[in-house]
């Protein structure tokens, strides 16, 4: 079962180190960790909102709009796709995340066509 | 037995271990197990009265479901692996009803019972609360839509939505259906004792208004402490937890007046409590004790029972209470605890001394306003013989009170707290 794991944060409340040396091992521990265990389908970290474009089309025109889509405290600032067993692994793997003493993972289940 | 009385029986004493069994072979889709065993009652609704009520009822309900399931998947599903399963099972249910075997047990149970899993999977904590425990009760309870509605005290539609949601949730996340790993099992088991407890406190609280068009949820708690006692005999806070629901339930029928007014456990005609309940408490609590030391529930079944096993409110054992509050303090640190606790200790030795206790948390700004806390400062100030410094506590309480019917019992205690003057 895939899950996509999205990676939200506020940039103000983040703590200083979040952007040091070590925090960036941290992810990379992280990301080996989820490969190792096979669990890994894809995953990147995001650039900041302020360079998003939000693009629509209404009556046949081209809408852009500078920014997200939806403006808030909380940006979405990267996401792994996981392939495991059941909700209780994708949480598991959601805990550990580097950020999550202050920031917050959103775990979605991918839908299954048949 | 009349066949719709049969099948009313059947679903309360059987439904719920149908279900589960029927979750399991379909890989954890509570949705479609409860759409298939609703099919069941409903094929049963018109061929019972016809060709009779089968021996075994759960049996016939099982492999009736089980088809029903079968055609739901071949409707939407051309390829579905779980088809295949179902099939076979299927193929076998022929000979296993003529041989009265029990078709919820089969290969795959091992030693697990699946309203085990079944628990598991609707007390998850991925769920909001309600749906949780209205979840619990629906499918571990046997209860129909409308049942759980009314015993919640939501309409029909309402629930029928929640409990919808949560089902969809349950299958689309792969919420697990299995019991949890042994690294979660504990905080696992203890959210299940929770949803147990919440279902107990929510039929408690609601004697005291409009009883009679509730079902009686504190007697379906029990039911759910009961099976978890069955399923998980070795554990201590299941046992402390049915223990704690019993010695509360003894005393039901003292709990209301002739007008369904509130009695207070003071007033309360202790001959009315229930003896074989309180015995039943007892030897649960004994074995909750002798597994392990006392948790929460164990602790707060403990403090029950010194009330149910003291003669009169005069002759209880408040020393003893005091401690247990102290020791569930410690696990617990909650306000409500240490109010508590505070009170046993003005029994046990003084108003003063309960009274010193209770200053020590008013230093605590997010207590400043905290009603239990007020309204006890104010009777043991009363007991005390402080009374100017009473009056002026029940109306600091009263103030504080967001609730109409708290502030009426408050207004009493003053009005007791000011004709003890005279």
């Amino acid at each position: 079962m895939e899950y996509l794991l999205l990676i939200y944060g506020n940039p103000a409340e983040a703590p200083a180190e979040a952007q040091s040396q070590e925090a960036m091992q941290k992810w990379f521990s992280y990301t080996q960790e989820l490969e190792a265990s096979g669990a890994l389908k894809g995953g990147n970290a995001l650039q900041f909102p302020d360079t998003a474009t939000t693009v629509r089309v209404r009556n046949d025109e081209t809408l852009l709009t500078d920014g997200p889509f939806a403006e808030t405290k909380e940006i979405l600032g990267g996401y792994y796709l996981i392939d495991v067993d059941d909700l209780d692994a994708a949480l598991g793997w959601a805990a550990k995340m580097p950020n999550i003493t202050y920031g917050s993972v959103e775990v979605r289940p991918i839908v299954v066509f048949d | 037995m009349t066949p719709s009385g049969a099948l009313e029986r059947a679903a309360r004493e059987d439904g719920p271990r149908v279900l589960a069994t029927l979750v399991r072979h379909l890989g954890g889709d509570l949705a479609l197990a409860e759409d298939a065993l609703q099919d069941a009652y409903a094929v049963a609704l018109a061929t019972w009265p016809r060709d009779g009520v089968p021996e075994i009822p759960a049996a016939w309900l099982t492999t009736t479901a089980r088809r029903r399931a079968i055609d739901r998947l071949r409707r939407t599903r051309a390829l579905d692996e779980r088809l295949r399963t179902l099939e076979a099972l299927a193929e076998r249910d022929g000979s296993a009803v003529t041989h009265a075997h029990d078709p919820t047990m089969d290969d795959d149970t091992s030693l697990t019972d699946d309203r085990l899993r079944l628990l598991f999977a609707c007390c998850h904590p991925s769920l909001a609360l309600p749906a949780r425990v209205a979840l619990t009760v629906k499918s571990l309870g046997g209860l129909s839509t409308a049942q759980t509605a009314r015993a919640f005290l939501v309409p029909e539609p309402t629930m029928a939505a929640r409990l919808l949601r949560a089902r969809r949730k349950i299958a689309h996340a792969r919420i697990p259906f299995r019991v949890p790993s042994d690294e979660l099992l504990d905080e696992r088991m203890r959210g299940v004792l929770a949803v147990v407890y919440l279902v107990f406190t929510e039929g408690h609280t609601a004697s005291d208004g409009d009883a009679l068009t509730r079902p009686d949820l504190c007697a379906e708690a029990i039911r759910l402490g009961r099976l978890l006692c069955e399923l998980m005999p070795d554990d201590a806070e299941a046992h402390g937890l049915l223990a704690l629901m019993l010695f509360t339930d003894a005393r039901r029928a003292a709990r209301t007046g002739s007008d369904g007014e509130p009695i207070d456990l003071r007033d309360q005609d202790r001959r009315l409590w229930d003896r074989d309940a309180i015995a039943e408490a007892t030897g649960l609590l004994e074995r909750s004790l002798r597994l392990h030391e006392p948790g929460p529930y164990a602790l707060q079944a403990g403090i029950a029972l010194c009330h149910d096993r003291a003669r009169s409110f005069g002759a209880t054992d408040w020393g003893w209470i005091a401690s247990l509050y102290g020791e569930l303090q410690r696990l617990q640190p909650t306000p409500v605890v240490a109010v508590n606790r505070a009170v046993a200790v003005s029994f046990a030795r003084t108003p003063e001394a309960g009274l010193e206790l209770l200053d020590e948390l008013r230093d605590e700004r997010a207590l400043r306003d905290y009603v239990p806390l007020l309204a006890a400062r104010a009777d043991l100030l009363r007991r005390a013989g402080d009374l100017d410094a009473a009056d002026a506590a029940y109306a600091a309480a009263i103030g504080a009170s967001a609730n109409a019917a708290q502030r009426d019992d408050l207004n009493r205690r003053r009005q007791r707290s000011r004709s003890g003057r005279a």
